[in-house]
């Protein structure tokens, strides 16, 4: 083995006579003679104590397998897991297209050299366009939170006003992340909602609307599975008191559930994750916002809008930038909040997903989803010792099941659950107290009757 | 003897894919599927029926929505040729676009982050059964505070404008801690400085003051020391800034916003030139963030999914997004008692299929290996340097004989003047050389910019090559300009024309509105 000069297949340049005939040209003795800049105090004097590199490909993935290969996946188990990040089957069409390397490995190009891409995401929005009923959507923004989070900023900027209500049944993780957003001239009121419908307290709802109140905001399914029932009412309530209605969605209901525009929502919000995003521990999240087409609503969007126009020769689509004087990009803080890179891959496998669904794969999906949910609720819930907390409502995907009158603690019963090989449900006991033991329990198409039975039956057996 | 073929010639004679594609919606045949989700079993439609239909008026949705009915193989085809005409990184020489670091992402890392072991993970599972993932956002944390010098780090942001805004977030949390939270509500940034360091501060409800530069281009010292006061927040600010300019004063800087009571919050969007060499540690900074996507090799995905990293010292760490992750020596865990924490930036705790990559492409280099990639990233882009100012009409404003950083901010005034032609315009004409071409952030405070950034990725005859097609273009413009004005004439499409983008009657950002408002049959 000779000492011979590191050259690394990421670096053309680390070819030494290559990197010597560089310095010569520009006059440079050495590296360090460009770094002259860099007062010698700043400057770091030992190498950087990083753990040793995996030089070839081959030892890398060794490396990496070997830690990764200490997870148990969601796959390899049966899980029953939802709360914000669903397990869906994820087509294999959506993962091609995300792994074209055109897309992955483009970013902010131009609507020329990179027109595919603005088409893709056009047309991602186009679709949304058409599952949500509403003429104007987002490039997608970071994630749902995200996406809830401005929504509400934007009814603030559209009304002038500094105060929104929020419906209490919203989660915890998705609540702190609007109040951390809204915190800095934004007030927050909670709308109690019904202990056994779940149902927003339109009592309550009457008594906090004023003048000063920029927006309600629910979610349909609600973050417990439930759904709001009242939709209509509260937008018109809303709308009544000058305020804006604002719903968060999951899209992958809307083949079956009325989109939150046909019963008053105003802004609609939610996060792309179900349509064609593997679980990714979290990290398959993107934001969608949509409004109708009003100026004045599509001003205060701080996300970029594409939109398509004609070119020079008939017959041609192009696309770029709409209104583009509101971003940050165009005028940074006198811009709408801010906008950068967020999710815009997940938007066109968004896009993809729902071109290979259609119309009749949305529908079958709803109704699917909703006919295993309705199962599972049945089944469960006739187990003694076993309460489903919202049973009259009707509910989508999620449910809660407590299980206080059973003594036992939800971290128990998961614990046993995963000794059956299930990872059973969220546990509510700490964001939810007055729900006391309780669970989210989430079931998708990816789970059969021989599935949601042997999670019945595993429940029964740990409740003995 | 026959003839050889003739060489090349530079630059190279590229024509884009031109599929001339419609929209998918004009692909619609009624009836066609495109893939079936799974029947729902009969032992469960017989005990429940539909519960779909019995959903109250208003809540059931009566049409099917109007998406498009395509089959397979028309999904497939028309997304592939919707990729034919996007050119991304793998297929041009991506110097064109500055500040964004784009640098070749290694295929290795995508099968990793794409394993089943990670992309079937749950973000909600028992952390002793995602030790794994857990494992590598630790260890990448462990590197970023060892490549930035401070304590602790957060992988929660999005990218890195979300990280910057959680810096933000904690900033005023710190501030807030201590009872200053009312009087410290200005934030300090440069005209040079990312535009969301400005933006993310003003949202969390900071007035902005902007920093110009002195007339070397340099943020100008004397101007911080006469904005700040007891009223300053914090200092944000990016070095080496977008020009490539690295601030020498920087801890001096840094001095003069913490004897106000400031922090400094370093923007590091453009540390691919200073791995190892210069650190926000030294500088005497408080936070720092980091972008995946740009500095560590994660793809860019045509604008995200990216990941950004928010390092902060031990003062800042109880405010640091929560869950943390942590380890005890035997297993790593979510913290979730983190009584100070701002709460939550993203719904789970990051980004993971980019914080993978990230892993798995600093875990290839080492820490000689990052610091190659930056002497060789600063390598190219003074190499760069001197060959483009060798082009008529572009100049390199600022700093004059100096070196560079990273990148470049040049200017075209000199072209513009002389010819008509504009920035905007030579970005257009690359697209006919198969190349990516961007001016730079608004406000335009260099004329005509344009910003390259050739990162370590790029051989020297890269550089040649994108340098020969940028001289070929100044000279079409001494020459004769039409060509430009009139590009491009290669690329998948020709000239947009922009009226529509601002006109509320005409923009149509659906079909649905498209239909409306120019086809006249929408509701």
């Amino acid at each position: 083995m000779t000492n011979k000069p590191f050259i690394h297949p990421l670096i053309p340049n680390s070819v030494p006579e290559v990197k010597a005939a560089m310095l010569r040209e520009v006059g440079a003795e050495s590296v360090e003679d460009l770094y002259a800049a860099i007062p010698a105090d700043l400057r770091l004097q030992d190498p950087l104590n990083l753990p040793p590199p995996q030089r070839s490909e081959y030892e890398l993935v060794r490396h990496v397998e070997a830690i990764l290969n200490k997870n148990v996946t969601a796959r390899e188990r049966l899980s029953f897991l939802g709360a914000g990040c669903y397990q869906h089957h994820v087509p294999a069409v959506c993962d091609e297209i995300n792994s074209r390397s055109e897309f992955l490995t483009a970013y902010a190009g131009e609507p020329y050299e990179d027109h595919g891409r603005f088409q893709a995401l056009w047309e991602y929005t186009a679709m949304m366009g058409e599952l949500l009923n509403m003429d104007v959507v987002n490039v997608p923004t970071y994630d749902g939170f995200q996406a809830a989070a401005t929504s509400l900023r934007m009814a603030c900027r559209i009304t002038g006003r500094d105060k929104v209500l929020i419906s209490a049944a919203i989660g915890c993780d998705k609540l702190s992340r609007i109040q951390d957003y809204l915190k800095p001239n934004i007030a927050i009121e909670l709308i109690p909602s019904d202990p056994e419908s779940g149902q927003m307290n339109l009592e309550a709802l009457a008594k906090a609307l004023s003048a000063d109140i920029a927006a309600v905001y629910f979610e349909n399914p609600a973050y417990l599975g439930f759904l709001e029932l009242q939709g209509q009412t509260i937008a018109d309530m809303a709308h009544e008191a000058g305020a804006i209605a604002v719903t968060a969605v999951d899209p992958i209901s809307l083949g079956v559930l009325a989109p939150p525009a046909d019963y008053g929502a105003d802004i609609v919000c939610g996060d792309i994750q179900p349509l064609g995003m593997h679980l990714h521990a979290g990290g398959g999240m993107g934001g969608f916002i949509a409004t109708h087409d009003d100026e004045t609503f599509v001003m205060e969007y701080p996300s970029r809008l594409f939109g398509v126009a004609p070119t020079s020769v008939p017959g041609e689509y192009g696309f770029g930038d709409v209104a583009y004087d509101r971003t940050s990009f165009a005028h940074r803080e006198q811009g709408k909040e801010w906008v950068g890179t967020a999710a815009a891959l997940w938007g066109i496998t968004a896009g993809v997903y729902l071109a290979l669904m259609g119309p009749q794969g949305m529908v079958e999906m709803g109704e699917g989803i909703m006919a295993r949910t309705a199962y599972a609720m049945d089944r469960i819930g006739a187990m003694p010792g076993v309460k489903l907390p919202f049973v009259d409502a009707p509910h989508f995907q999620e449910f809660v099941v407590d299980f206080s009158a059973s003594g036992k603690r939800v971290d128990e019963i998961n614990r046993h659950l995963s000794d059956r090989g299930i990872f059973g449900g969220k546990d509510l006991s700490t964001e939810f107290p007055h729900l006391g033991q309780s669970m989210l329990l989430c079931i998708t198409e990816v789970h059969s009757q021989a599935d949601i039975d042997f999670l019945a039956d595993a429940l029964q057996e740990v409740l003995k | 003897m026959s003839k050889s073929i003739a060489s090349k010639p530079m630059p190279r004679r590229f024509h884009q894919a031109r599929w001339d594609e419609p929209l998918i919606f004009e692909l619609s045949q009624p009836g066609q599927r495109g893939v079936l989700p799974p029947a729902v079993d009969p032992g469960i439609l017989a005990e429940v029926g539909n519960p779909a239909a019995a959903l109250p008026d208003g809540l059931r949705r009566d049409q099917p929505p109007a998406l498009p009915e395509l089959s397979q193989v028309h999904v497939v085809r028309h997304y592939a040729r919707l990729a034919q005409e996007n050119l991304g990184a793998d297929l041009n020489i991506d110097i064109g676009q500055g500040t964004c670091t784009m640098k070749h992402n290694p295929k290795v890392n995508d099968q990793l982050a794409n394993s089943p072991k990670a992309v079937d993970v749950h973000p909600l599972q028992d952390d002793a059964t995602m030790q794994g993932i857990l494992e590598i956002h630790y260890r990448l944390q462990e590197i970023l505070k060892e490549i930035s010098g401070l304590d602790a780090v957060s992988l929660h942001p999005g990218a890195g404008s979300m990280a910057i805004y959680a810096n933000v977030a904690m900033i005023r949390a710190y501030h807030e801690a201590r009872g200053e939270g009312e009087q410290r509500d200005e934030v300090i940034t440069t005209i040079f400085s990312h535009p969301s360091n400005g933006a993310a501060a003003r949202t969390a409800g900071y007035k902005i003051i902007t920093l110009y530069p002195d007339e070397d281009g340099y943020p100008d010292l004397d101007a911080l020391k006469a904005a700040v006061s007891e009223r300053t927040a914090a200092l944000m600010i990016t070095n080496p800034e977008d020009t490539g300019i690295f601030n020498p004063r920087i801890a001096e800087f840094v001095r003069v916003v913490h004897e106000a009571g400031g922090l400094c919050a370093y923007d590091q969007a453009n540390a691919n030139g200073i791995l190892g060499i210069t650190r926000a540690r030294e500088a005497g900074f408080d936070l720092c963030h980091f972008n995946l996507h740009k500095t560590f090799g994660a793809p860019h995905g045509s604008g995200g999914p990216g990941a950004g990293a928010s390092c902060v010292t031990a003062a800042l760490e109880p405010f640091l997004p929560a869950p943390t992750v942590a380890y005890d020596g035997k297993r790593y865990f979510l913290d979730h008692d983190r009584p100070q924490s701002i709460g939550k930036v993203h719904p789970f705790f990051g980004v993971t299929p980019a914080i993978l990559r990230s892993y798995a492409w600093i875990m290839n280099l080492g820490a000689a290996g990052l610091r190659e990639v930056s002497e060789i990233a600063v390598l190219n882009n003074n190499y760069l340097l001197q060959k483009v100012l060798d082009i008529p009409g572009v100049s390199a404003p600022y700093a004059r004989g100096k070196r560079r950083i990273e990148q470049v901010r040049y200017s075209w005034e000199e072209l513009t003047r002389e010819t008509g032609v504009h920035t905007e315009e030579i970005g257009y004409r690359m697209a006919d050389f198969g190349a990516h071409y961007w001016t730079s952030h608004h406000p335009f405070v260099v004329p005509e910019p344009m910003t390259l950034e050739p990162t370590e990725s790029y051989s020297r005859a890269d550089l040649d090559e994108y340098v020969a097609m940028l001289r070929q273009i100044a000279e079409e413009a001494y020459a004769d300009p039409e060509i430009i004005k009139t590009a491009p004439h290669n690329s998948t499409i020709h000239r947009v024309d922009p009226d529509w983008f601002d006109d509320p009657e005409q923009w149509a950002i659906t079909w649905r509105a498209y239909r409306r408002k120019h086809l006249g049959n929408g509701e």
